[in-house]
Formats: C-alpha cells, sequence, structure tokens
C-alpha cells in the first residue's frame, strides 16, 4: 500500500492512553457531561483500535466495527444527553454523587 | 346363641337414640329407654344365664371380623363363660337398679337425655368389655367405658373443677391403658393372636412358668388394670372422680368399671400363672393399696370421698385375692362389693338428695329417724363393707383372708396386711354410719327419697344380705384356693376382727369413751390426720414430678423451638442483605470504578490461568 | 383418558367458577359443589367398568399396565417426559378421600366467603386438581408439575383470604415447600441422568426408574431429596413449622383441604416415590425416620397442649398424628403400612372435621382463642357433641378410625423396633391431654351467659354427620380400606425387601 506505515504498536499505546484517559475522567469526573465526554473518548480508543488493527490484517472488519461503535456513540449521546437534560431539570444538578437515588 | 347380640345392642340403641334426639326428648320417654333398655338387657342376660346354668357350655357368637391384615384378624365376637355371665349379671342387674334411681335422682337436672345417653353407652362399652372374646375388642370396651367415665364424671360441665377431675380420671387411667395397649402389642407380636382362649393356649405351649416374656407381658396388663382398678400407684383419679352425680359413682366407680382390672386378671389368669412374680406383685400392690386407703378413708370429710377410698381398699382385696391364686373369690369379692358399695353409695346419693348436696359427713348427724329406708340401708352396707358376719361381705372378704393364710411363705403377712385393712374397714365405715346417721341433727333434709330411689334401695339391700349365698358358676372356669382346712384359730380371728373395729368406731364416734378431738389435736395426731387426708400427699407428689414438669415443658416449648433454628436463617439473610445492601451506593462513579476492578481482576485471573 | 378428564374436569370447573362469579356471587360456590359432585360421580362410574376382581389382582409396580387404570401420552419425547398417569388401589382410594373432602371444604366455606368468591372457589378447584394428579402421576416430571399445582393456588388460599397474619404464613408455607420441591427437582433430574447413564433412554417414568441402580453417595443424596420434600409436606419434624402458622391463617376451606388432603401427598410421596425408588437407602435411613416420627408424636403433643389458639391446636395435633405416618411407613411391614394408610384416611376425616370446627367457631365468636371461650355447650350442644366425638376420636378412642390407624402402626413398629413403638405409645397419653384440654376450654367450663351463638344449621349437621359416620365405619369395619390398599403393598414388597437392615441395625445399636 504505500505511504507512512505506522506500526500497531504505536497505535495501539496510544489507544490504550486514550482508553485510561477516558476511564480515568469516567471515574474521577463528577460533572454527568464529563462523564459522557469520557466515555466517548474510551469508545472512540477502542474505535481506534479496531480500524488500527483492520489496516494491520489488511481487513474491512475493522472499519465495520467503527461504524458500529460510531452509531452506537451517537445513540448513546442521543440517549445520554436527554439523561442529563432531565436530571439537571428534576435534581437541579449535574453533580453525579448527588444524584443517588437508586442507593439501597 | 342368636340373643348375646342383643345385650350390648339395647342400651347402645338407646343411647343414639338418646343423643340423636338432642335434648327434646320427653323425660319421661327418655326415662323409660334409658332404664328400660338397660333392663332389656338384663332379661337377656339372665336367659342367657339360665342356658349356662343348665348345660354349662360356652357361648360363642362372631358378628363380623373386625379387621384382618395378614393373620392378625381380631373379630367382633363374644365368648360367655360362667366369669362372664357373673360380670355380666352384676353389670345389667346393679345397672338397671342404678339407672331406675338415677330417674328420680337427676328428674330435676336439664341435661336429663344426655345423663341417659352416656350411661347406656357406658352399659353397653362395660358389656362389650366382658364379652370380648379378644383382647382389642375387650380394649375397645376397656377404653369406651373409660371415655363414658369421663364424659359422666364431668356431666355437670359448669364447673370447671369437674372438668378436671373427669381429665384426670381419664389420663391417670389413660397412662395405665398405654401400659396394656404395649401389653397387648407384645401379645400379638410373641404369640400371633389376641384371641384370649387361643392365647392363653398358645402361651401355655411357648412359654414357661418363670419367663421373661410372659413376666413382661402380664406387667403391662397389669399396668392396664392398676389404672383402670384404681390401685397403686394409680389410685388418684378415683376420689376425684366422684365430681360425677352419685348414680355414676355408684355405677362406674364402685360396682362395674372399676372391677374391669380384677376382671381382666382373672379373664388371663393362665397368662399370668405363667408370671409369679407379676401374680406376687399384684397381691402386694393389692394389699398396700387396701392398707393405704384405709387408712386415707379415717381422716376424709366427703361422704363420697370415704366412700371411694373404701372402694379402693375394696379393690385391693380383690388384687389380693387374685394375687395369691384365689381368682374365682376376688370375683366373688368383685359381686358382693357391686351390691354393697352401689348400695352405699345409692343411700349416700338419697342422703345428699335429701340434704340438698350436702357432702360433709359434720354437717349431716341424726339421720337415722328423719330418713329411715337411707339409714337402714346404709347400715347394712356397712355391716357388709366391714365384713360383719353373715352379711354377703364376710363370705366373700373371709375367703379371700383365708386363702391369704394359705399361701405358702409370704401368705401369713398378706393376711395380717389384710385382716388390718378389715379392722380399718370396720372404724371407718362404722364412723361414717355413727357421725352421719346418729347423734345431733346438723341440717334437715327437706325431701324423702321417692319409690324409684327407695325400690332400687331395698333390692340392694337384700341382695347385699344374701349374696354371700349365691353360689357363682366358676367351678372349671377360675381357679380357686382350698381354704377348708385353715386352723380355727385363723378362721375365729378374720371373722372377729371387723367386730373389733365397730367397737373401736363405736367408741371414738357413737359412746365418746375415748375423746377423738384429743387425739386429733395432738402434735402428731393432727400430723398424722392431715397426712392421711391428704391422701398420704401422693397427688402433691404426682403434681411436683409428673404434672408441672408437663406444664413447663409444654410452656417451654410454647413458641416453638425448632423456629429458633429457621429464624436464624431469615435473620442470617436480613443481615446478609444489611450487608450487600451498602454495595448499591446509587453513585455512578462507584459502579464503574468496581466494574473496571472487576474487570481487571477477572483478566489478572484469566492471563494467569493461561499462562 | 378418564383420569385426564377427571383432572380437567376440576381445572375447567375453577375457570367456570371464577367466571360465573360475574353473574352472581352465589353461583361460585354451586359450580364447585356441582364440579366436585360431578367428578365423584364420573369416578364411580369409572370405578364401576373396572372388573371387580382385578381390585384383588396384585399390581406390579414396575409395569403400569398391570394396574387399575393407565395411560400414557407423550408429551416431550425429546427428554423422555410424558403424560403418564395411573391408578391403583391406593391412589384410588386417596383420590375419592380427596374429592369427599373436596365436598366437606365446599360445604365448610359456604357462607363464609364474601371478597372474590369465584376466585376462591376457583383455588379450591385447581387444587383438588392438583392433589389427585399429584397423587396419579407417574411420569416423575409431570408429577413435580402437579406437585407445584397443588403448591400455588393454595398458596392464593391463604395469602389472600386468610386472617390477620396471612401473608407471612403464607410466604413461609410458600417457601418451605418450595424449596423442598426444588430439591426433589434436582434429585428427579439425578435419577432421570442415572437412568441415561446405566445405558436406558432418557426418561422421567416410574415405572421405567424404579429399580435403578444408583452409586451410594448420589443415592442418598437423591433419596434425601425426595425425602425432605415429602417429610417437609408431611410434615415430619423438625420440618413442620410451617404447618400451624398456615392452618391458623388459612380460611376454613383452606385447613380442610391442607390437613386433609395435602398433608397425605407428603405420606403418598415417601410410600410411592421415596421409599420403593430408593429401597436399600431408605432401608438404611429407616431408624432416623423412625426417630423423626416418634419425635413428631411426642412433640406435637407437648405443644399441641401448650397452645391457646384453637387452630393451632388441632395443626399441631397433626404434627403428631402424621408422626405415626413417618413411623408407620418406615417400619415396612404390612401392619404398619396398613396402619399407615388408615392414619392418612382417618386423619384426614377427623381433622377436617375439627378443622372445620374451628372455622365454625370462629365465624360465630370472631376468634379462635380458646382463652375467650368456655361453656359453649350450653349455646350449642350440638357443636358440643360433635367436638366431643372428634376429639376423642383424635385421641384414638377404639372403635373410630384413628384408633385401628394407630393400633396398626404400632403393632407393626413393635415387631421392628420396640423402644421406638414404647416411646411412641406416650403419645396417647399426650393426645388425651391435649384433646381433652380443648374440649375444657371451649365446650366446657362455666358459660358466658351474655353470649349469642348459634348452634349448627342443616348444612353443617350434615357434613359433621357424614364424618362422623365414616370415622365409625373406618373405626368398625374398616376392612374395605385394607383390601383396596393390600394389593398395591404386596406388589411393593416384591421392590422393598424390609427387616434385615433394620435388624442389624438394630442389633448393631443394642450390640453396641
Amino acid at each position: 500500500m504505500g505511504g507512512l506505515q505506522i506500526p500497531l504498536e504505536h497505535v495501539l499505546l496510544l489507544a490504550a492512553t486514550l482508553f485510561s484517559c477516558g476511564l480515568m475522567g469516567l471515574m474521577l469526573r463528577r460533572n454527568i457531561i464529563f462523564m459522557l465526554m469520557s466515555l466517548e473518548v474510551m469508545l472512540n480508543a477502542a474505535a481506534l483500535a479496531f480500524v488500527a488493527a483492520g489496516a494491520r490484517w489488511q481487513q474491512a472488519d475493522g472499519q465495520i466495527i467503527f461504524l458500529l461503535i460510531l452509531s452506537v456513540a451517537a445513540a448513546e449521546v442521543a440517549v445520554g444527553l436527554g439523561l442529563v437534560l432531565q436530571i439537571q431539570r428534576r435534581f437541579k444538578t449535574l453533580d453525579m454523587d448527588q444524584v443517588n437515588r437508586l442507593r439501597g | 346363641m342368636t340373643t348375646l347380640w342383643l345385650i350390648p345392642l339395647f342400651p347402645l340403641l338407646s343411647a343414639t337414640l338418646l343423643v340423636l334426639s338432642a335434648g327434646r326428648m320427653p323425660r319421661q320417654l327418655a326415662a323409660l329407654l334409658g332404664a328400660g333398655s338397660v333392663g332389656l338387657s338384663a332379661i337377656c342376660v339372665a336367659l342367657v344365664a339360665r342356658t349356662y346354668l343348665a348345660d354349662g357350655q360356652v357361648q360363642e357368637l362372631t358378628l363380623w371380623t373386625w379387621m384382618a391384615v395378614d393373620n392378625f384378624t381380631p373379630r367382633i365376637a363374644f365368648y360367655i363363660d360362667g366369669l362372664t355371665v357373673v360380670m355380666m349379671s352384676v353389670i345389667t342387674g346393679v345397672g338397671f337398679l342404678i339407672h331406675l334411681y338415677s330417674i328420680e335422682f337427676l328428674w330435676d337436672d336439664e341435661s336429663f337425655c344426655r345423663y341417659f345417653a352416656y350411661m347406656n353407652l357406658f352399659v353397653a362399652a362395660m358389656l362389650l368389655l366382658v364379652m370380648a372374646d379378644n383382647l382389642l375388642l375387650l380394649y375397645l370396651g376397656w377404653e369406651g367405658v373409660g371415655a363414658c367415665s369421663y364424659l359422666l364424671v364431668g356431666f355437670w360441665y359448669r364447673d370447671p373443677d369437674n372438668g378436671a377431675a373427669a381429665r384426670k380420671a381419664f389420663v391417670v387411667t389413660r397412662v395405665g391403658d398405654t401400659a396394656m395397649f404395649l401389653g397387648l402389642l407384645l401379645l400379638y407380636t410373641e404369640l400371633g393372636t389376641l384371641d384370649i382362649q387361643p392365647l392363653m393356649a398358645a402361651a401355655n405351649s411357648q412359654w414357661q412358668v418363670g419367663d421373661t416374656l410372659p413376666i413382661l407381658a402380664t406387667a403391662l396388663l397389669l399396668g392396664g388394670a392398676v389404672g383402670k382398678s384404681a390401685q397403686l400407684p394409680l389410685h388418684t383419679w378415683l376420689p376425684d372422680a366422684m365430681a360425677g352425680p352419685t348414680p355414676v359413682s355408684a355405677l362406674i366407680h364402685a360396682a362395674t368399671m372399676v372391677t374391669a382390672g380384677v376382671y381382666l386378671i382373672a379373664r388371663n389368669y393362665e397368662l399370668f400363672l405363667l408370671a409369679p412374680p407379676t401374680l406376687a406383685a399384684v397381691a402386694w400392690i393389692g394389699l398396700a393399696t387396701l392398707l393405704l386407703a384405709g387408712f386415707t378413708a379415717l381422716a376424709q370429710h366427703d361422704i363420697k370421698r370415704i366412700l371411694a377410698y373404701s372402694t379402693i381398699s375394696q379393690i385391693g382385696y380383690m388384687f389380693l385375692a387374685l394375687g395369691v391364686g384365689a381368682f374365682a373369690s376376688g370375683i366373688f369379692h368383685l359381686m358382693t362389693h357391686a351390691f354393697f358399695k352401689a348400695l352405699l353409695f345409692l343411700a349416700a346419693g338419697a342422703v345428699i338428695h335429701c340434704l340438698h348436696h350436702e357432702h360433709n359427713i359434720f354437717r349431716m348427724g341424726g339421720l337415722r329417724r328423719r330418713l329411715p329406708v337411707v339409714f337402714w340401708s346404709f347400715l347394712i352396707g356397712s355391716a357388709a363393707l366391714a365384713a360383719l358376719p353373715f352379711t354377703s361381705g364376710f363370705y366373700s372378704k373371709d375367703a379371700i383372708l383365708l386363702s391369704a393364710w394359705t399361701l405358702p411363705g409370704i401368705g401369713p403377712w398378706l393376711w395380717a396386711g389384710g385382716l388390718l385393712g378389715a379392722l380399718l374397714t370396720g372404724i371407718y365405715s362404722f364412723r361414717l354410719v355413727f357421725i352421719v346417721f346418729f347423734g345431733e341433727a346438723h341440717t334437715e333434709p327437706d325431701q324423702q327419697p321417692g319409690w324409684r330411689m327407695s325400690g332400687a334401695l331395698i333390692v340392694l339391700c337384700v341382695l347385699s344380705l344374701v349374696g354371700g349365698w349365691f353360689a357363682l358358676p366358676l367351678a372349671g372356669v377360675l381357679p380357686d384356693k382350698d381354704h377348708a382346712h385353715v386352723s380355727h384359730a385363723v378362721e375365729f380371728i378374720s371373722i372377729g376382727t371387723p367386730l373389733l373395729g365397730l367397737l373401736i368406731a363405736y367408741l371414738l364416734f357413737l359412746g365418746r369413751q375415748v375423746s377423738i378431738a384429743s387425739l386429733a389435736e395432738s402434735p402428731w395426731g393432727k400430723a398424722l390426720q392431715d397426712f392421711w387426708y391428704s391422701g398420704w400427699r401422693i397427688d402433691k407428689l404426682y403434681d411436683a414430678l409428673l404434672v408441672q414438669p408437663f406444664k413447663c415443658l409444654a410452656h417451654w416449648w410454647r413458641n416453638e423451638p425448632v423456629d429458633l433454628f429457621y429464624n436464624a436463617l431469615v435473620a442470617l439473610s436480613r443481615w446478609a442483605h444489611g450487608r450487600l445492601i451498602t454495595l448499591q451506593t446509587g453513585e455512578l462513579r462507584w459502579y464503574a470504578t468496581s466494574l473496571v476492578f472487576g474487570l481487571v481482576l477477572l483478566l489478572a485471573i484469566m492471563l494467569r490461568n493461561a499462562s | 383418558m378418564s383420569m385426564v378428564v377427571l383432572i380437567g374436569l376440576l381445572l375447567v370447573g375453577g375457570i367456570a367458577a371464577w367466571q360465573l362469579e360475574r353473574i352472581d356471587a352465589n353461583l361460585p360456590r354451586w359450580v364447585a359443589l356441582a364440579t366436585v359432585t360431578l367428578a365423584l360421580l364420573y369416578l364411580v362410574s369409572v370405578i364401576a367398568e373396572i372388573p371387580a376382581e382385578s381390585f384383588k389382582l396384585t399390581p406390579d409396580p414396575g409395569d403400569g399396565d398391570s394396574w387399575l387404570l393407565h395411560l400414557k401420552l407423550a408429551w416431550i419425547p425429546r427428554f423422555g417426559i410424558s403424560l403418564e398417569l395411573a391408578m391403583d388401589g391406593l391412589s384410588l382410594l386417596l383420590v375419592i378421600l380427596t374429592l369427599l373432602l373436596g365436598l366437606i371444604a365446599i360445604a365448610s366455606s359456604w357462607s363464609e366467603i364474601d371478597f372474590k368468591p369465584g376466585l376462591f372457589q376457583a383455588n379450591l378447584l385447581w387444587t383438588l386438581a392438583g392433589v389427585c394428579g399429584v397423587f396419579l402421576a407417574m411420569d416423575l416430571f409431570l408429577f413435580f408439575t402437579f406437585w407445584e399445582v397443588m403448591l400455588i393456588p393454595m398458596y392464593l388460599l391463604i395469602a389472600i383470604w386468610g386472617h390477620e397474619n396471612r401473608s407471612y404464613a403464607a410466604m413461609k408455607f410458600f417457601i418451605f415447600t418450595q424449596v423442598s420441591g426444588l430439591l426433589m427437582l434436582l434429585s428427579i433430574v439425578i435419577l432421570a441422568w442415572q437412568g441415561v447413564a446405566t445405558g436406558g433412554e432418557l426418561s422421567f417414568s416410574y415405572f421405567d426408574l424404579l429399580g435403578l441402580h444408583l452409586d451410594g453417595r448420589l443415592a442418598w443424596i437423591a433419596m434425601l431429596g425426595f425425602f425432605l420434600a415429602f417429610t417437609v409436606k408431611l410434615p415430619g419434624f423438625p420440618f413442620h413449622t410451617w404447618l400451624p402458622d398456615a392452618h391458623t391463617q388459612a380460611p376454613t376451606a383452606g385447613s380442610v383441604l391442607l390437613a386433609g388432603i395435602l398433608l397425605k401427598t407428603g405420606a403418598y410421596g415417601l410410600l410411592r416415590f421415596c421409599i420403593p425408588l430408593f429401597p436399600e437407602i431408605s432401608m438404611q435411613f429407616a431408624p432416623v425416620a423412625m426417630g423423626l416420627g416418634v419425635a413428631g408424636v411426642i412433640y406435637g403433643a407437648v405443644l399441641a397442649f401448650a397452645q391457646s389458639d384453637f387452630k393451632r391446636l388441632v395443626a399441631y395435633s397433626s404434627v403428631s398424628h402424621m408422626g405415626f405416618v413417618l413411623l408407620g411407613l418406615y417400619a415396612w411391614n404390612n401392619l404398619a403400612l396398613q396402619g399407615a394408610i388408615m392414619q392418612m384416611v382417618a386423619h384426614g376425616v377427623s381433622t377436617a372435621a375439627l378443622f372445620m370446627m374451628a372455622g365454625a367457631l370462629q365465624q360465630r365468636l370472631h376468634t379462635r382463642d380458646m382463652t375467650r371461650m368456655g361453656g359453649l355447650w350450653q349455646q350449642a350442644p350440638r357443636m358440643g357433641a360433635c367436638a366431643m366425638f372428634f376429639a376423642v376420636a383424635s385421641l384414638g378412642l377404639p372403635g373410630l378410625g384413628n384408633f385401628v390407624a394407630e393400633f396398626l402402626v404400632l403393632a407393626g413398629l413393635f415387631a421392628v423396633h420396640p423402644g421406638f413403638t414404647a416411646v411412641a405409645a406416650l403419645g396417647l397419653i399426650t393426645a388425651a391431654i391435649y384433646a381433652l384440654w380443648m374440649m375444657q376450654q371451649t365446650f366446657q367450663g362455666a358459660p358466658d351467659e351474655q353470649r349469642q351463638m348459634d348452634d349448627f344449621h342443616g348444612r353443617e349437621m350434615l357434613a359433621m354427620v357424614a364424618m362422623i359416620l365414616a370415622l365409625l365405619w373406618l373405626g368398625l369395619y374398616p376392612q374395605p380400606v385394607l383390601d383396596l390398599a393390600q394389593p398395591v403393598l404386596d406388589g411393593l414388597h416384591g421392590v422393598v425387601t424390609p427387616g434385615e437392615h433394620l435388624a442389624q441395625t438394630m442389633t448393631a445399636g443394642t450390640g453396641q
């Protein structure tokens, strides 16, 4: 195929870093918007790994999965933002530590 | 003999009709039915007895097979020999008189029908008991009379004391009955049948005299007999059972049911002969009971309780007779006792009836002229009870004492004990007569007994006087001791002792030659009197040993200790719930974090396993 | 097919009763009455067609075709599950008892239920259907299905129409029976797989699984699963604690059914499944089971005496009486088994009557507390007489059914284990104590003159008289019942060889 070849390891390292960043964000941030954004980062990290793997083995599966993740992410954002709006409206806050009505 | 089945049927049918009428039957009809059915039975018994006396043939009748499992086939069947004839005659004859008497005694009671229903049911059950050809049917009658006794003792159910007395009567006898029940199981398991005659034959062929098994089996049967016949140590129910109407006491607790134990031993005498230790135990139990009850009777105030203890004592004589092997004498005493004790109870009932339900003898007195028929009845009854010469009791008790004398070894001891009992009998029976009928009057009778009461009393008076001359058809049926060769000295002592008792009673209670009061006031006398009055504190002993522990146990278990385990399970899961629920914080970040760590842990484990 | 029709009739009758409530509130009970009567008549007509001599033939426990009726339809062939029903003398006896007590239950609840009478009668009929199914099913999976079918309507009866503490009692009842039922399901599956493992085809049929040899530990586990399920239902000590609560809280008809027939399914299960499927293990286990039986006899009687609640007292008396059944079953000789079967029938009648009495008292006095009764004989002599009859029946008075049962059980047991017999006989004394104490507290004693109380009316009296006659019949001429059950027992004796293990353990026990 030619062109600049990025080694798979580098991409995976990047994906892992992104995933970890997202995970840390999810675990540490209290604002639901940031949590959702962290989720997006994690999803994209996973998607990046898929694309890279697809490129490495010359198979379309990676890109197909990327598209799937893209649509899942879109759906998630749609539902997630709807929830965010509701949470904001009901609890007057976006701090998820405050919103613990499901506590046992 | 086809009329045999009619004998228990008449009272049974009458009882059924009375129950079905639900108390709406007119009194006259109920009385006719109640007494008449027993009368009809008595006539049938007379016919059967005539046939038996004529040819001496055992009569048998099988109605149906009760149940048949493997070779266990007890039948509803009757077996009539001399012993049964005697028992049936006593039950229906005395029973009829008591029924007749009851009509007047209970005429004003609102539960007149119920009374006769129970009484008839009792007579039917008692007849089944004595007519049964197998021990299981006998047990049916045995428990049936127990149940009727319970119903009749608690007849006046409104007073909880009567209920308690009735329950005591049933439960205490049930203790004995359960022993008997086990005895039946043992006999069936070992000998393969419960039909009495084959059972005796099998026992005689399979067991030797003195084997363990017959001793065990007879000991268990003896348990039943002791319970039903109110002997030591199960005698405590009988004095309390006096809570029932007096004719009931006469019929059930004097003449018939309480002698069922004597009948049981006599019926199975071949079995008992195989077990000399049990037979000796029968004698000793009889002796101990007759002395204990005699002393207790001396200290009682209640006219019926005195008679109750005297019944226990007299049945003790019967046991003594059985124990020394004088089975026929025991049955003879059973019959004469039925006459004179029924007479005494009915006379006591007449006194109570005429004195507004007064039971305390010290509030009676001077009734000799006011109630002459009752006085003469009581006098004759007491004479027979004390075995004064030429009354019926004299012949039967004399036979027992002399039989005891002839027993080698322990015989004279038993004889001496029996003699002491006879002395006591003389004292307490005439103490009763002197206190109730002589001296100054404390309560005035407001009525005289009517013809039914008086008639029954008079017939029983005659029987009590002449009953000793009846020749019972027991030869060949039951063995007896030969006591023709007893020395005259022994005979004279035996005859003289009751007279001595009479004399002592006269000195103490009528002639006032010796002050009874000073005797009773002394510390020893008082203690002794209290001790005797309480029936040697046996009731208290049983209460402390059995009743209270049982109640404690029941109270302790009341809230179901087994549930403690299940409740612990419940508590455990509740506790786990309480712990685990704290994990459910509702915090999104906590969930996410635990998810991550969980995953990491899982991955680590998988990697470790993979490597 | 007739057995399917019988069960179907009850199920459909239930649906009809449920739906017809909308038309008229009085209609359901008539429908229920008609359904059970019809079922009974149908059963009679079916029996009449069976030649009389086949009742005397010994049914081979391993071959359903030798039974009175046998039906096998494919249900889930892939797992070897079939719709297999069969009837022998024992099942017939119990089905008849079920239907007759069903009638009694309907009569006892005639005027008691106001809330949703249709659903009530429907649950009643479905319980009956489930019980009939339990007595007839010969496929273990089907048996388990019916086992659950009878459980759920009973749960509803208690949970909806029960008394003050009903949800607790219903839940307890449900959990006890459900957990033990699941253990049984586990055992059934073990058994079926073991059938495959030993080279057979996968089958849940009783006739195929009988005689299957299991290895030691597996057999113990499977046997205990069955034993627990049935002993909880029986109920045997110490698994009985659901019973007093369930009985106390259940409506009258529920108590009648529970005591009269549901408990019998436990005894039936032991006799039909638990012991014959695991003969050797069961006989090794027998001393333990008999020990539990003796403990139940005494413990139940003592606790019955301790109660002040009429229904609780009767419930504990059931525990005591069912202890005799356990004793009889594990003594495993003809006398004892006949006694156990007799006890199932006699106890069904006598206890049903006592629960009906309790229900009648509660309806009239609005209490079950005996300390608030006393002297009722004066206001209600007919009730008193009936109560007295059933009280003495319950304490085992000869001439009534319970005595025959207890005597046979103890006579059989005595040959096997005299020690247990002696202890169990103490139950006769304790039974007298609680039965008479019950009479004292309710009908005897000083009456409350202010109290107004109706005596039994015609309908109640009719039910009572029927049960009185039944007990007298069972007590004086039990032969028809014994004859019906005898061939079945003969067949079972071929499967289970009794005594040897017992004798060994006994001598081992005394020798040590």
